[in-house]
């Protein structure tokens, strides 16, 4: 990764400079059009107010103002480098895993801000679970893969019932219940990641984060999954970063789409809104070229 | 590689530099086996002039003006009292410090500091490391030229490569598991303990044995404890029968004692000649242990390459 | 972590994801026990430089600096006393450039036939061979000097008049032999982290392939290559058992391989030997020796670090 220092005044102006031409390029305006965030009518689970995002002196998000739904599969989807992950990351504060990494804003769940001094972040992580792209399963068997979220969380109850019930729930009890001492990474790729989606789903938490879960998987596997999400939506709130826009339009029920000036820095919201309009009626014209594939 | 088989027909020139090149192999190949061949006319010649004394009464019999009755006896107890008391205070602290520096240390100046401390002291040399014992073990705390100062010195001079050993160790382990572990709500600890350390702990074995070796063939720095006696008795064992008693057990631990490395010194040095032949057998039986812990240590690394 | 608060609702959730420390002591001991682990390291520095500081300046009350640093005799038992310390680096400097002059050449080519010539499954039976030299303890080094290379081979061939029982060549070998590993191992590291590019590139030109060891990997890897160099002086300079028993002890100011000389560690090993009386000022001069030697191998380990950074920087 390379670092971005400015060492001295001149590169920064010139920095400046050529930043400010690509926003010529793209057009974009500094504050997004009118109407191009549109809050969903339901239950906010989230609310995130100018939040942005540094890693060292790299300015990677900013600004960015949303509420995210109850029980809805909310997506966020843009070009590479456009910061959906950062963005996703900062909602279970797994950002404050990576040194030099900084917030701003707030960021509320629930009614409380998850970065207020007096939280506890490993709280905030029991209860808003992550699968992540490349499926990682622990170097244990399935049971105690499963079973790992419920020890360490001291979580009360029958651990077999826990398993099987999270095992159920995502899909791959049937395929796995006659040998739960396997090693969880002799599985297929597409079982591996609902084996973490299990293994997300035994701590019980209501939202669940998805950083492009079906990327590193074949198409069956992909659409085993997607089915998943719409059942686990009964349940649990979804947030899901997916480049793939079909994926988003299939999966999802509010799309947000965000830009960066350039890779990895000044990711902005462009456009939020219910997933049919944005992809029908997109309001802000970067949304429309990028729906329909005139970049990224 | 194919430029060595294409000969130019044209230009002396060129063959003469192609004809240097295929001769330059053979002398690079010459270089490289004189070290491995060293290693091996050093192990011949050490099992041969040792193999007059080498026999199970070798390491029964205390040493003696007789040379063929002079034995390991005392030496290898005293290893083993020695060797216990490093291990049982260096591994907890080495792996402690190298989960600190991993793991929980704020990325802040005092991390650095700690690091480039432990890459210094790795250097100091082992002399030193016995003129520490001495002062601090020895004198300061009266601990006087015993097996227990001997102990906390070894363990003192091997934590740091056993640190740095940890460390390597731990950073194999992909962060994805440790994210993982994260993301479900588990603390620091309860990922590193359950996560972390468990996939770690082959190549932190590997690091350990490494270091135990290293202090198994460590004399000078115990020879600065006091470590240069006669014994003629079984260190550690002071009462007979009262060894696994607290009482008996302490007293052991402050005994004298002499170590394998520094009888195979005594006996080097000692002008007659006949002694000649006890240093090569304990060099033999020291070769032996440290060359046993190389293995199994290769053996754990390999056995366990799991990334 | 900075934050810029908005709203910091609290109500229920607030109240549920509020640290509760009470809940979590066991987190809070274990990091004061790992910062206490940490701080072992630490603390032994602090000791090492103590004892060696507070003692030497004891030292130097009773013997000037003057004495100590521009005197070349190193006299401390017998009249007329002197405690010029040249005598003893003096020998260090022997034995060190006499093993330099031996193991850097062997070591270098070493490093270049496994890291260019051999084929990988050579590579992989030879380099744990060589490894397995860098285990041995350096008293069978020692012994050896002693045994074999003054008894049965020095003295045979040079005349037992030429070569006294004690000489400095006899450390020499052995120690070159201690640092072989040492070079061989960290030159290959660093001759086999030059990118393949620029050996094809050399290649593509009609270089030859001892062309392209010499003239373009070699440079290439000159920082990971000094720093080897240096690592393996530093060994050297602090290595005790076989230069006390092979070089003997006898201070000398020579450069003279066929010398017996007494290096500044096998000076601290004769005192660490005898019963030397505590308060006098040649238990005394055991730190003031050690101080050098201390500093000495600080220098020469920091330089080496600096210089496997810059190896490390140009090709990661």
């Amino acid at each position: 990764m390379r670092q971005l220092t400015s060492e001295s005044p001149t590169i920064d102006a010139e920095d400046k400079l050529a930043r400010m031409s690509i926003e010529q390029q793209i057009g974009r305006a500094v504050q997004p059009a009118a109407d191009a965030i549109r809050n969903p009518p339901e239950e906010a689970v989230f609310r995130l107010h100018d939040v942005g995002v540094w890693y060292g002196n790299k300015h990677a998000i900013s600004e960015i103002t949303l509420d995210i739904p109850l029980k809805r599969v909310t997506a966020l989807i843009g070009p590479s480098g456009c910061g959906k992950s950062t963005l996703l990351r900062c909602l279970n504060r797994m950002n404050d895993l990576i040194p030099g990494a900084r917030i701003e804003g707030s960021v509320e769940y629930h009614g409380a801000n998850i970065y207020d001094r007096t939280v506890d972040p490993v709280e905030v992580r029991r209860r808003i679970g992550m699968v992540f792209q490349k499926p990682n399963p622990f170097p244990k068997s399935i049971y105690d893969n499963v079973a790992f979220g419920a020890r360490v969380n001291g979580i009360k109850g029958n651990m077999d019932d826990i398993v099987e019930r999270s095992l159920r729930q995502a899909a791959i009890w049937e395929e796995v219940k006659n040998d739960l001492k396997k090693s969880g990474l002799a599985l297929s790729g597409g079982q591996q990641q609902r084996l973490c989606i299990a293994r997300a789903l035994a701590v019980q938490p209501d939202v669940i984060l998805m950083d492009e879960p079906c990327s590193a998987l074949d198409p069956i596997a992909t659409l085993k999954i997607e089915d998943l999400i719409r059942e686990l939506t009964r349940e649990y709130t979804i947030v899901i970063v997916t480049h793939n826009m079909q994926q988003a339009a299939r999966v999802s029920d509010y799309t947000a789409f965000m830009l960066a000036a350039e890779h990895g820095v000044n990711g902005q919201l462009v456009e939020y809104g219910a997933t049919t309009e944005i992809f029908t009626q997109p309001r802000d014209k970067r949304t429309e070229d990028y729906i329909t594939g005139r970049f990224g | 590689m194919a430029t060595e088989s294409i000969s130019l027909r044209a230009g002396g020139a060129v063959e003469r530099r192609q004809l240097l090149s295929r001769v330059s192999r053979y002398v690079f190949l010459l270089a490289t086996l004189i070290g491995i061949s060293v290693l091996a006319f050093l192990a011949y010649d050490t099992i041969s002039s040792g193999a007059s004394r080498l026999s199970l009464r070798f390491l029964d019999n205390y040493p003696s003006r007789f040379a063929e009755k002079a034995g390991l006896r005392p030496a290898i107890w005293g290893t083993i009292w020695v060797l216990g008391v490093t291990i049982f205070c260096s591994i907890p602290v080495a792996i402690g410090t190298a989960i600190w520096i991993e793991e929980f240390a704020p990325k802040n100046r005092l991390l650095t500091i700690v690091k480039i401390n432990l890459n210094n002291l790795a250097g100091v040399p082992s002399i030193i490391y016995g003129i520490l014992g001495l002062t601090i073990f020895v004198r300061f705390y009266g601990m006087d030229r015993s097996i227990l100062a001997a102990g906390f010195t070894l363990a003192l001079m091997i934590i740091p490569m056993t640190v740095i050993a940890a460390q390597e160790a731990i950073r194999q382990v992909p962060p994805s598991l440790r994210d993982g572990a994260l993301a479900l709500g588990a603390t620091k600890w309860q990922a590193v303990r359950h996560n972390v350390l468990p996939n770690a702990i082959p190549g932190i074995m590997t690091g350990i044995i490494l270091s135990i070796s290293r202090a198994a063939g460590e004399t000078a720095a115990i020879i600065m404890i006091g470590g240069f006696t006669f014994i003629r008795f079984d260190p550690g064992a002071a009462i007979p029968g009262e060894l696994f008693t607290p009482g008996g057990f302490w007293d052991g631990l402050n005994e004298s004692f002499t170590i394998i490395p520094i009888q195979i010194y005594a006996w080097t040095i000692d002008s007659r000649r006949e002694f000649q032949a006890n240093a090569s057998a304990g060099i033999v039986v020291l070769m032996a242990g440290v060359l046993t812990l190389n293995l199994i240590a290769a053996v754990i690394r390999e056995r366990f390459r799991r990334y | 972590m900075s934050v810029s608060p908005e709203s910091i609702g609290r109500g229920d959730m607030g109240q549920a994801l509020a640290k509760r420390n009470l809940k979590r002591p066991d987190e809070a001991i274990i990091m004061a026990l790992l910062t206490l682990c940490a701080a072992v390291s630490l603390i032994t520095t602090v000791l090492i430089v103590g004892v060696l500081i507070r003692e030497s300046l004891t030292f130097f009350e009773h013997v000037s600096p003057r004495e100590f640093f521009l005197e070349t005799r190193w006299q401390p038992l017998f009249k007329p006393v002197s405690f010029g310390i040249w005598e003893l680096v003096a020998g260090t400097l022997n034995v060190t450039f006499w093993a330099l002059l031996i193991a850097v050449p062997i070591g270098l080519a070493t490093a270049v036939y496994l890291s260019e010539y051999a084929q990988p499954r050579t590579r992989k039976l030879l380099k744990p061979a060589l490894e397995a030299l860098a285990g041995v303890p350096t008293v069978v080094y020692a012994y050896f000097a002693l045994t074999f290379v003054t008894q049965d081979f020095l003295r045979p061939l040079l005349g037992n008049d030429n070569v006294p029982i004690f000489n400095a060549l006899a450390a020499s070998s052995m120690l070159a032999v201690m640092i072989l590993p040492t070079i061989a191992s960290i030159s290959e590291d660093a001759m086999s982290n030059v990118p393949r590019e620029l050996r094809e590139a050399a290649y593509g030109l009609g270089a030859t392939r001892l062309e392209v060891a010499v003239r373009v990997v070699f440079p290439a890897a000159l920082s990971g290559i000094i720093a080897a160099i240096l690592l393996a002086i530093a060994r050297v300079v602090g290595e005790t058992m076989i230069v006390a028993i092979a070089a003997g002890s006898s201070p000398n100011l020579t450069m003279d391989p066929l010398s017996p000389v007494q290096t500044m560690t096998g000076f601290m090993l004769q005192v660490g030997l005898g019963d030397v009386q505590r308060g006098s000022v040649d238990y005394q001069s055991l730190f003031a020796v050690g101080m050098m030697l201390f500093v000495i191998t600080l220098l020469f380990n920091v330089a080496a670090y600096f210089f496997v950074r810059r190896y490390r920087e140009e090709y990661e």
